[in-house]
């Protein structure tokens, strides 16, 4: 049961962060050029809208070239301040955390037309990994 | 009012982190939208709901609060709501709602709110009931009551009237309670 009560906080987390990151680039998009291809919008998402919500940019951003990226923030902020005594802990409570911002990303590229999957892990506090699987993936 | 050009002047020069305004507005929108599907329009619960989560996040809030304002007791009530309006809502959402309305006893005032940034760009659900029932930034007055409760007041706080309601102004009355007395911890025989 545990197991599904953390599937419930995650879908509803997530959710909401859907919904904000619609309304952030929507908001935030409206006075600049045409997006002209997916790493334009990836690129937006790492610079723009990163500094919106978290007030710095994305540090390290990978790519295969075939629709998967990976997002490092090195100093991630919500976890700026957190720590327990236990490594094992801290990062097993640190990952709600992420759930809310997977789906400000995952919002954020629906409605600048890219349908992706989100997950995020960190190994190390602060920093967070994003790691974006757009629809036409190829491994 | 001494007390009172104090409390504006460590408003204004109090520095903290700013966050983006509409970032806030977003999220505090689509939690309230998100309440109201749970509680399937029950307005009168989606209120509560926004008040329990205001009352925890006062509870912490007001540490960052003395910490940041370096503020210490106030002498009464009186200092307590301009400290309320001129340093709490100026330094965590950068505006001075006025007090006002105070009662013959000193116990009971009203915030009037120029502007709320917790409320641009609302619309509320045109059901016929929204109107009367839901008070869409009720997560202040559980912030207030938090806050107070740990700094000994118990207070209660509730809106009598919002813009978003078609009111001419967003009105919140708040009335002290009591002065909560240091209690003697329990025996341990």
């Amino acid at each position: 049961s545990t197991t599904i009560f953390r599937d419930s906080v995650y879908v509803r987390l997530e959710r909401l962060g859907f919904r904000v990151g619609e309304g952030l680039s929507e908001r935030f998009s409206c006075d600049r050029p045409r997006f002209t291809d997916q790493l334009d919008v990836i690129k937006f998402l790492c610079k723009d809208l990163w500094t919106v919500v978290f007030k710095k940019q994305i540090d390290n951003l990978k790519t295969n070239h075939r629709g998967v990226f990976v997002l490092t923030d090195n100093k991630f902020r919500p976890f700026a301040r957190m720590s327990m005594t236990t490594h094992a802990d801290a990062v097993a409570r640190a990952q709600p955390h992420l759930y809310f911002p997977c789906g400000i990303i995952r919002g954020v590229l629906s409605s600048l037309g890219i349908k992706a999957t989100v997950q995020a892990e960190t190994a190390e506090l602060p920093s967070a990994t994003f790691q974006i699987k757009t629809a036409q993936a190829k491994p | 009012m001494a007390a009172s050009q104090k409390a504006a002047r460590v408003g204004e020069e109090t520095r903290v982190d700013k966050v983006n305004a509409e970032l806030v507005t977003l999220t505090y929108g689509t939690i309230v939208a998100q309440l109201c599907n749970d509680y399937d329009h029950d307005y009168a619960q989606v209120n509560q709901q926004l008040d329990k989560m205001g009352y925890n996040i006062g509870m912490r809030l007001i540490e960052d609060f003395l910490a940041k304002s370096n503020t210490g007791r106030c002498s009464n009530f009186r200092d307590t709501a301009d400290m309320i309006s001129k340093v709490g809502f100026k330094i965590f959402l950068n505006i001075t709602p006025t007090v006002t309305n105070w009662s013959a006893d000193n116990k009971q005032f009203s915030l009037l709110f120029d502007e709320n940034p917790l409320a641009d760009f609302v619309e509320l659900p045109d059901d016929g009931r929204a109107q009367d029932e839901l008070w869409f930034s009720n997560i202040l007055c559980g912030v207030l009551r938090g806050a107070l409760e740990m700094v000994q007041m118990s207070i209660e706080a509730h809106f009598v009237s919002d813009v978003l309601r078609g009111n001419d102004v967003t009105e919140i009355r708040v009335t002290l309670i009591r002065y909560i007395e240091d209690e003697m911890p329990p025996d341990d025989d």
